[in-house]
């Protein structure tokens, strides 16, 4: 056993480090804040430029094959990368575009489809969307309705998606849709590319709780995909979605994005001063602080662990493993948002933009967006069904 | 990186985990538990031939030379199983600081026996003042002529009733800080003067009391050296932490399964109760408890093997498997049902040891307040 890096995987995290520490200086202050800060306001053309610039540094698609941009370096490197991004909490992943729809084609596009959308990704040109859930397609999603018909060269797609997170900005979507009405599962589902200029595609804003504009409605009405654009064989989409899931899902962003934060509140507790004495000094802010601690460094090796299990014998070592990481993940950042909730007392309420707002109101705001986490991509009891499931073998009921 | 174990560690666990089983069935356990010695001596000097006592004594003093990692899948081995006995206190609490701290004739003398078996040792830490902070250490000891003379009272110190030796950690200075002014000294068990008495504890483990009334201890059984004694203490104290740790997730592991097992066993309404989705969640907690604490444990039991810097990880480390352990057994009473509840069965077993161990080098809020420090706050 060696938990060290080696010397080259040293350099690297140090190349990364001064890269971002350099960038983040020109970030928009809310940046740190919380993910919605990507999407919106001056988020978003920070967020772009940064994902060109990482892209041309070639650690956008790393992981990667050589011929379509990468530098098939070994998943190791990508965690170090993640890492160092999750700490200094960089925009730039574009995590429908290099995380999903990349290692689909890569596994299971043919070779005209992977020239074409491959290299676009890896330049940072091109933002993708993930055309999944329906309003009565959730976890269940193999049950999903929006149509495909075959018409001479093309599809026609009719029908409704939600919840597509980033749709107001994106190029394309790559999505899935029943080719076979009578089949009722996932046997019926094909895996399509579709430019989101095409005519008949209308993207409605969902907004979340706090406010924020993450999630949209996408409908569908007479639109055209040419059958080129079919990902895998018709009513194969089943198949080919699960080639999506071998991307790195250490979770080890997340883990140093709460370091970060976590550190940002301790700070604020050294420093302010209530009834004369500073948060940091009563036991119970203390004893919380040091819970999250525990939390996220335990996290953190977990997702050392992953990642060492994926670059040993792909996902399929590690598949209830990365559920697991996810779950603790969103409950985790969920534990903290509310444990600076609560320390804040009643500053605890105010958005930012007011002058009383502590650490620009960012638990008033993730303290309702860290429920949406523990939904997208996966329910939290999803996630656990998959542990027991996978991990511990217990009867599939549903 | 390499999170992986050498094929080396991998058959010791293997071979830990068969002879354990045979050797040691549950049966034994309970019964050792009502016993007054609570080891089994033919156990001990089969588990003497193997040589585990002496794993980590280098070669030189009789033993296979092994590391602290090493040490620590045996130990999780026996934490899976439940070994009564003091293969814990002679081994981390004895053997680990006589290696730290002792002259070269304190380990030529001791080291040997311990490795063939044939002492059992303790450490005589804490105290009535139930803490492992140094401040707690008021146990005198004071010089006269060629030894020093002990008075005072240890409290929770495993298997002093068998121990052939006793460190004793004592007081003999007030220094400038609770630290300073500590001095350990090894005791012959059988000297005038202490007088012992099992303590009953949740898990049946010998936690004894034992009383120091002007024992004489020769000054040549010091070790280290006078008044600068806590650093041996603090360097066992984050080894026994972490083989505590590990003994921990032995045993969560092993309830985790069983439970698993009884799961797919047990039958209502016609299926078998795993099949309910509230007892795959409870299960899947159980089992991310379990995993994420195998692997923290596994990477700073490697920190402390190396003897890198570590004292918020090894913090971390206990604080996150006291929490696990407990809760991986209290679910895994709950899904045993009214049987689990009840003194034959074995998961109880776990459930007890879950508890003491969470005391043992320190509770959770204990580890925490050490976090919070290290965090600078």
């Amino acid at each position: 056993m060696d938990f060290r890096l080696t010397p080259e995987q040293e350099a690297l995290k140090k190349e990364f480090e001064e890269f971002f520490e350099q960038e983040m200086k020109n970030a928009p202050p809310e940046m740190g804040t919380g993910l919605e800060a990507m999407l919106s306001g001056e988020g978003f053309p920070f967020h772009r430029q940064m994902v060109r610039k990482v892209a041309q540094k070639g650690w956008l698609v790393m992981a990667w094959p050589k011929e379509y941009g990468g530098q098939d370096a070994p998943i190791i490197n990508q965690l170090i990368y993640s890492d160092v991004m999750g700490y200094y909490r960089a925009p730039g992943t574009d995590i429908f575009g290099v995380g999903m729809l990349g290692p689909t084609l890569l596994a299971a596009g043919n070779e005209e489809q992977k020239r074409e959308h491959l290299p676009p990704i890896a330049r940072g040109e091109i933002m993708w969307c993930q055309g999944w859930s329906e309003p009565n397609s959730g976890s269940d999603l193999a049950s999903l309705t929006t149509k495909a018909v075959r018409d001479g060269d093309d599809y026609i797609i009719n029908g409704q998606k939600i919840w597509t997170s980033g749709a107001q900005h994106a190029d394309w979507m790559f999505m899935i849709a029943r080719t076979n009405p009578e089949e009722k599962r996932s046997r019926g589902l094909s895996f399509f590319l579709l430019d989101m200029k095409t005519p008949g595609v209308t993207v409605r804003p969902l907004y979340s709780m706090e406010g924020s504009h993450l999630f949209n409605e996408v409908f569908f009405d007479d639109v055209r995909v040419p059958a080129r654009n079919m990902v895998g064989e018709e009513n194969q989409g089943g198949a080919v979605t699960r080639a999506m899931m071998n991307f790195e899902r250490s979770n080890v962003g997340q883990m140093s994005t709460l370091r970060r934060s976590l550190e940002e509140l301790i700070e604020f507790c050294k420093e302010t001063k209530w009834n004369g004495k500073t948060l940091a000094e009563n036991p119970f802010i203390r004893h919380r602080l040091a819970q999250l601690a525990i939390e996220i460094e335990v996290g953190r090796s977990l997702s050392f662990r992953i990642a060492w299990l994926q670059e040993k014998g792909g996902l399929l070592l590690a598949a209830h493993a990365a559920s697991a990481a996810k779950v603790f993940g969103s409950e985790l950042a969920q534990r903290y948002a509310y444990t600076g909730y609560q320390i804040m007392g009643l500053y605890g309420q105010v958005k930012r933009g007011s002058k009383w707002a502590p650490l620009m109101g960012t638990f008033e705001s993730n303290s309702q967006l860290c429920m949406g986490m523990n939904i997208a991509a996966g329910t939290s009891e999803i996630q656990r069904n998959l542990v027991a499931w996978i991990g511990l073998g217990l009867p599939r009921t549903i | 990186m390499d999170l992986d174990f050498t094929e080396e560690q991998e058959m010791l666990r293997t071979s830990a985990r068969d002879f354990l089983t045979t050797e040691c069935p549950k049966t034994l356990v309970k019964e050792l538990e009502e016993s007054e010695k609570g080891y089994s001596p033919e156990l001990w000097r089969k588990m003497a031939e193997l040589g585990w006592m002496g794993l980590a004594i280098p070669e030189e003093y009789g033993g296979m030379g092994m590391d602290f990692l090493d040490l620590t899948i045996l130990i999780e081995e026996m934490g899976r199983n439940i070994l009564p006995g003091p293969f814990f206190s002679t081994v981390v609490l004895g053997a680990l600081p006589i290696l730290t701290a002792g002259s070269e004739e304190q380990k030529k003398e001791l080291l040997p026996k311990i490795a063939e078996g044939e002492a059992i040792l303790t450490m005589a830490l804490t105290e009535p003042t139930a803490t492992y902070e140094a401040s707690g250490i008021k146990l005198k000891a004071v010089a006269e002529g060629d030894s020093f003379v002990l008075n005072g009272t240890k409290l929770f110190v495993e298997n002093a009733h068998i121990a052939d030796y006793i460190i004793c950690v004592t007081r003999t200075k007030d220094g400038a800080s609770p630290e300073d002014g500590i001095t350990l000294f090894v005791v012959d068990g059988g000297s005038p003067g202490i007088k012992c008495e099992v303590v009953p504890t949740i898990a049946t483990d010998k936690l004894c009391e034992v009383v120091f009334k002007d024992v004489k201890v020769p000054k040549k059984n010091m070790l280290g050296e006078l008044d600068k004694g806590w650093p041996i203490v603090a360097r066992t104290l984050e080894q026994a932490t972490m083989a505590k740790c590990a003994e921990m997730i032995g045993g969560a592991q092993a309830a985790l399964d069983m439970t698993v097992d009884y799961a797919k066993e047990r039958v209502q309404y016609g299926r078998p109760i795993g099949s309910f989705q509230a007892i795959q969640f409870y299960l899947a907690d159980m089992w991310m408890n379990v995993d994420m604490g195998k692997n923290i444990i596994y990477e700073v039991a490697w920190m402390v093997s190396e003897g890198l810097p570590c004292t918020e990880k090894v913090a971390i480390a206990k604080g996150w498997v006291n929490e696990a352990y407990k809760f991986v057994t209290e679910r895994g009473v709950q899904i045993h049902g009214a049987i689990g509840t009840t003194r034959d069965h074995d998961i109880p077993l776990y459930f007890r040891r879950a508890w003491a161990a969470d005391l043992a080098f320190g509770d959770t809020d204990f580890q925490r307040e050490v976090v919070a420090r290290q965090l600078g706050i």
